[in-house]
């Protein structure tokens, strides 16, 4: 991705509904589960996905949750 | 199995069950006695490797801090962690493993203190005018005609949608990169205000592009 289109992505979010971050934080460690079972957690959980790729804190939070776990 | 031990008036009360066993978990922790001092024994430590993991993450990010402050900071977040859990234990549905569910905790913690950290004695920039200096570079004759008119219109959209709230947190948060939690912290309010406001902020903008008959 060029920097102008980051640019872009930053600014603009993703389109879309989306989660809070609270509704995040409240379903990240199952969205993480169903993640590493490869279910469809997306499905599962509507509006994670855009809030991940929207909030850089909680995209870092939900890398090292699925991290941690799979290093378990 | 993992198992821990607690000495109360000379008896050993240990701890015993799964770490998967969330059922277990949450038994030992809401019990009265030596088994809850078990079990909590027990979760603290699982609180802390969690800690420990993040800031092993992110300890190449500050070059300034040295190990002991990095254990301070892990086992801060550990002691944090475990009141959060305690506190909510009784909102765990059991959507996921005891164990995931209560890592997140320790995560979140370790995380904004790390972030904190490294802004510690920072100023956070708080210059909405700062778009208009860097919409200027990005105008330049290199980038297509297509590109210089979203951004043109981008910029305008910043100054003239958005309030000066939502332009100092636009420009905070994805021009200058502070970190959501440290300007929380800076602008006494929280994550979730926050970002709601970059929602809003990204939302006006999206509106007005598309207003223009423009597309992303």
């Amino acid at each position: 991705m060029t920097d102008d289109r980051k640019l872009l992505k930053a600014l603009l979010g993703p389109e879309g509904p989306e989660l809070t971050c609270e509704e995040c934080f409240e379903a990240l460690d199952r969205y993480v589960e169903l993640e590493l079972a490869a279910a469809d957690a997306d499905a599962a959980i509507p509006g994670m996905r855009a809030h991940l790729e929207g909030c850089p804190a909680c995209h870092e939070d939900h890398e090292s949750l699925r991290a941690l776990v799979v290093s378990d | 199995m993992s198992i821990a031990t607690v000495t109360v008036e000379s008896m050993e009360v240990i701890a015993t069950f799964a770490d998967d066993d969330s059922d277990a978990w949450v038994a030992a922790l809401s019990a009265p006695g030596p088994a809850r001092e078990a079990a909590t024994a027990r979760l603290y430590e699982l609180l802390l490797r969690a800690a420990r993991f993040e800031v092993d993450r992110r300890r190449a990010s500050l070059p300034h801090l040295r190990g002991d402050d990095f254990d301070d900071l892990a086992i801060q977040s550990a002691d944090d962690a475990l009141m959060a859990v305690m506190a909510k234990i009784d909102t765990f549905r059991g959507d996921s493993r005891f164990t995931t569910w209560a890592y997140k905790f320790a995560l979140l913690e370790a995380a904004v203190n790390l972030r904190r950290r490294g802004w510690q004695g920072r100023e956070v920039p708080l210059e909405p005018e700062r778009w208009q200096v860097f919409a200027a570079d990005r105008l330049s004759p290199h980038g297509s005609a297509e590109q210089g008119e979203l951004m043109r219109e981008l910029q305008v959209g910043i100054e003239q949608v958005l309030s000066t709230h939502q332009r100092e947190v636009l420009v905070a948060l994805t021009l200058d990169a502070v970190p959501i939690d440290v300007l929380a912290e800076r602008l006494d309010t929280t994550r979730g205000a926050l970002y709601k406001t970059l929602h809003d902020a990204r939302k006006k903008l999206r509106a007005h592009i598309a207003n223009k008959g423009m597309t992303l």
